[in-house]
């Protein structure tokens, strides 16, 4: 299900602090890579004429996994493309990347999926994974030829960008998803509340004067979803969770035995609908940030496991798209290169949430919830790591960035924890 | 031989401080609004003489920029320009550039070209004038930004109350209607709750929005409401921004029957304020329009004085205070 290149890398990093919390690791250790595995943990390890890289102060944990990125190719490669896209994911440490099929044209056929795992398999840094979308034309009448595309590769099925409005097909699309063996990522809204929305509806909207797209919108199809899938017993994906209300829903489905899982992005965790006020487009997205106490709701989620995955819905938008008054701009953020170093600074810092969760839910969290191999630091494994410096901090500038867009919240900020080094599938795609 | 320094930053001669704007209510303090509303006061007896003209700002640029129609706030902004003898210039989407596609961006580097003093905006969109802020090295008077902020209507209406009444500080002013897509409305409850009056919103549910009583105001849906007040601001029924279908409310007709603005509503003595342009018999009765209790046509003679109020304060330093927001400020919550 993923497509790119592998590395056959020999390298041995010394005196990291290494940390896989699902193998229960968290040590002092050298690691040595032989040909792209990883071939030996301990002290003092023979380097066999090995590349050695000191990893003293460092973190070495098992490489991201981003289950939710725009890469805008084919259709608008100005804004970002496979080569752009996989270079900030390799810069951000993650070792592979999902892609959203909501493109011109949409991936919505084989033949269009397979030209991009192609396209992948020649330039992508990091390997991605690719939705292909439920319905053709993303239009929400007809469904995808799904057997075929899980055939031709699609990691999962998405309208993302939109929601599937009607609940009949939406019920045809989760029963037909069981021959695909593969799941339904939904993006939950319900265009008839949030329609004319431009942020959260509160306070803050009330005071700017901007049209409000409610939590409700989002929590009223969370729970129609959730219902459809324990009445078809299948499993689901729910999209940037935004808001308490669907962080709720969820919980209760997962305990009433619903196979759902979620996703939460570092903006919805680290900002409210409070930034909105600065007007800056850059902080326009959909779903909207909202108010503190769906911003609590999602960090105690993301704790306690209910959501366990970190996604960074990294959103590039071209600079004179973001350059108009917020009311015109785009909906979307990038956060590729920033996710770590944003969630670092803003949760674990701050005490809100452990080193070892963050990492738990950037790389093995989102690979399980699309049944994906999760990346782990264990003797006969891929090499998919990434090496951390948590003392460091820079401020971010649009200059710095690999992707083609800049259209981050975090410009001009100063941020702490910074990646050095990423391996993804057993090759260096990343050293800075 | 004189020593070569090296000076360091923190001894440099302090920077520009950054240039003033005003472009929401929230930017200002209450000694801000008293100084502007004195400045007005100054200019209405200046105008009572025979010669209308002040020299006060000659050789000044003021462009007025206007993306959305309107008759009142453009022509007060150019003549209140004029009686100060500023040069201007006025420029409407229609026929400009615009229509040929510039971006907001482009249009305000254009015009920064020829270095102005003030550009005056309104704009369809929440957040235009903080864009042709960050494009332009002009002052910027925001003339009304989407169903954002209209600042200066607030300023005159301030003005034209403590003219009528003296004072604002324990008045107690009930806004009735289209909250939801009024500009004026949260200028105004900004305005009137920075000094101390009392602000009750009057409207049906949907029109009110969701969380507004965080401004300082509160909010009933029955008109009898009105009644408790010293001043009733009437906003115009915004039929225009009542798409088909919408359904804020059934009809006009069930508007007006429940919330329109009768004399049977009102008791005697109460003021009368509306922002125009009226729909009369929609949100307000004839009769109430043409009372005497109305201050409708104090409100754009009073436009006139505050607008050169504004221009005036900003093109001549007067404290700082009035700021737009830097747009790169963004802090995590």
């Amino acid at each position: 299900m993923l497509f790119g290149r592998t590395g056959e890398e020999n390298l041995v990093v010394r005196g990291a602090r290494v940390l896989d919390p699902a193998e229960g690791v968290d040590a002092a250790l050298d690691v040595r890579i032989d040909g792209g595995t990883i071939a030996q943990l301990g002290t003092n390890l023979e380097t066999n004429a090995h590349r050695v890289l000191d990893g003293g102060g460092l973190v070495l944990a098992p490489a991201f996994v981003d289950p939710h990125v725009h890469l805008r190719t084919p259709g608008r490669e100005d804004e970002e493309t496979i080569a752009s896209g996989t270079a900030a994911a390799a810069a951000g440490g993650y070792c592979a990347i999902l892609a959203m099929p909501n493109t011109e044209p949409v991936v919505d056929s084989a033949a269009v999926l397979r030209s991009l795992a192609e396209a992948a398999h020649a330039e992508a840094e990091v390997p991605v994974g690719f939705l292909a979308a439920i319905t053709r034309n993303q239009s929400g009448a007809e469904l995808t030829e799904m057997a075929e595309l899980a055939e031709a590769g699609a990691a999962g099925f998405t309208d993302d960008g939109q929601p599937v409005v009607a609940p009949g097909l939406m019920r045809r699309a989760l029963q037909y998803s069981a021959v695909t063996g593969r799941r339904l990522a939904l993006h939950c809204e319900e265009p008839t509340l949030s329609r004319g929305g431009q942020m959260h509806e509160g306070a803050v909207s009330a005071e700017l004067g901007f049209g409000g797209y409610p939590s409700v919108a989002e929590s009223l199809m969370v729970e129609r979803d959730l219902a459809l899938a324990a009445y078809e017993r299948q499993p689901l994906h729910l999209m940037h969770l935004s808001a308490r209300d669907s962080v709720e829903a969820l919980s209760r489905a997962q305990v009433a035995g619903v196979a759902a899982t979620g996703e939460v992005t570092p903006h919805h965790l680290c900002l409210t609908d409070e930034a909105v006020r600065s007007l800056d487009a850059n902080v326009k997205m959909n779903p909207p940030l909202r108010a503190e106490e769906d911003r609590k709701a999602l960090i105690a989620a993301l704790r306690d496991g209910t959501i366990a995955a970190v996604a960074t819905d990294h959103a590039p938008h071209a600079g004179h798209e973001k350059e108009v008054p917020f009311e015109a701009a785009p909906f979307g953020v990038t956060g590729l290169e920033t996710a770590f170093s944003a969630l670092y600074t803003h949760l674990v810092e701050p005490g809100l949430l452990k080193l070892e969760t963050l990492l738990e839910r950037m790389s093995a969290g989102p690979a399980r919830s699309y049944g994906l191999e999760a990346p782990r630091i264990a003797v006969g494994s891929p090499a998919n790591l990434v090496l951390l410096d948590l003392q460091a901090s820079r401020r971010v500038d649009e200059r710095d960035f690999r992707s083609r867009s800049a259209n981050s919240w975090l410009l001009g900020q100063t941020v702490k924890g910074q990646v050095r080094l990423t391996i993804a599938a057993g090759r260096v795609a990343f050293e800075g | 031989m004189a020593e070569i320094r090296v000076m360091r930053e923190d001894l440099l001669p302090p920077k520009e401080p950054p240039r003033r704007h005003l472009i929401s209510i929230g930017d200002l303090r209450r000694e801000d609004v008293e100084r502007l509303l004195g400045t007005a006061r100054n200019f209405e007896r200046s105008l009572e003489r025979e010669l209308k003209k002040l020299p006060t700002l000659r050789g000044k640029t003021v462009v007025n920029l206007f993306y959305e129609s309107s008759t009142r706030t453009s022509s007060s902004f150019e003549l209140a320009a004029k009686r100060l003898s500023a040069d201007t210039m006025s420029i409407k989407s229609a026929g400009s550039a615009v229509d040929k596609g510039e971006s907001l961006k482009d249009t305000s580097l254009t015009l920064g070209a020829y270095d102005p003093d003030v550009i005056v905006i309104r704009h369809p969109q929440i957040g235009a004038p903080q864009l042709v802020a960050r494009y332009t090295g002009a002052h910027i008077v925001n003339a009304g930004d989407g169903k954002h902020q209209h600042p200066t209507q607030a300023l005159l209406d301030l003005y034209t109350i403590t003219e009528e009444l003296g004072r604002i500080e324990g008045l107690h002013v009930a806004i009735v209607g289209d909250v939801l897509h009024s500009r004026v409305a949260r200028s105004n409850i900004q305005a009137l709750a920075l000094m101390g009056a009392r602000v009750t919103l009057v409207g049906p549910p949907p029109l009110i929005p969701r969380g507004i009583e965080a401004m300082g105001c509160e909010v009933s849906y029955e008109i009898d409401a009105i009644k408790a007040a010293d001043v009733v601001y009437v906003l115009r029924m915004q039929r225009e921004r009542m798409a088909e279908g919408a359904n804020f409310v059934p009809s006009l007709r069930e508007y007006t029957a429940r919330w329109g603005v009768t004399p049977e509503r009102l008791r005697p003595g109460q003021k009368i304020m509306h922002p125009g342009p009226m729909n009369r018999g929609v949100e307000i009765d004839p009769m109430v329009a043409d009372a005497a209790d109305a201050l409708i046509e104090q409100q754009v003679r009073s436009g006139l004085v505050v607008r050169m109020a504004v221009l005036y304060d900003l093109l001549t330093h007067g404290p700082a205070g009035v700021q737009a927001v830097a747009l790169h400020e963004i802090g995590a919550a």
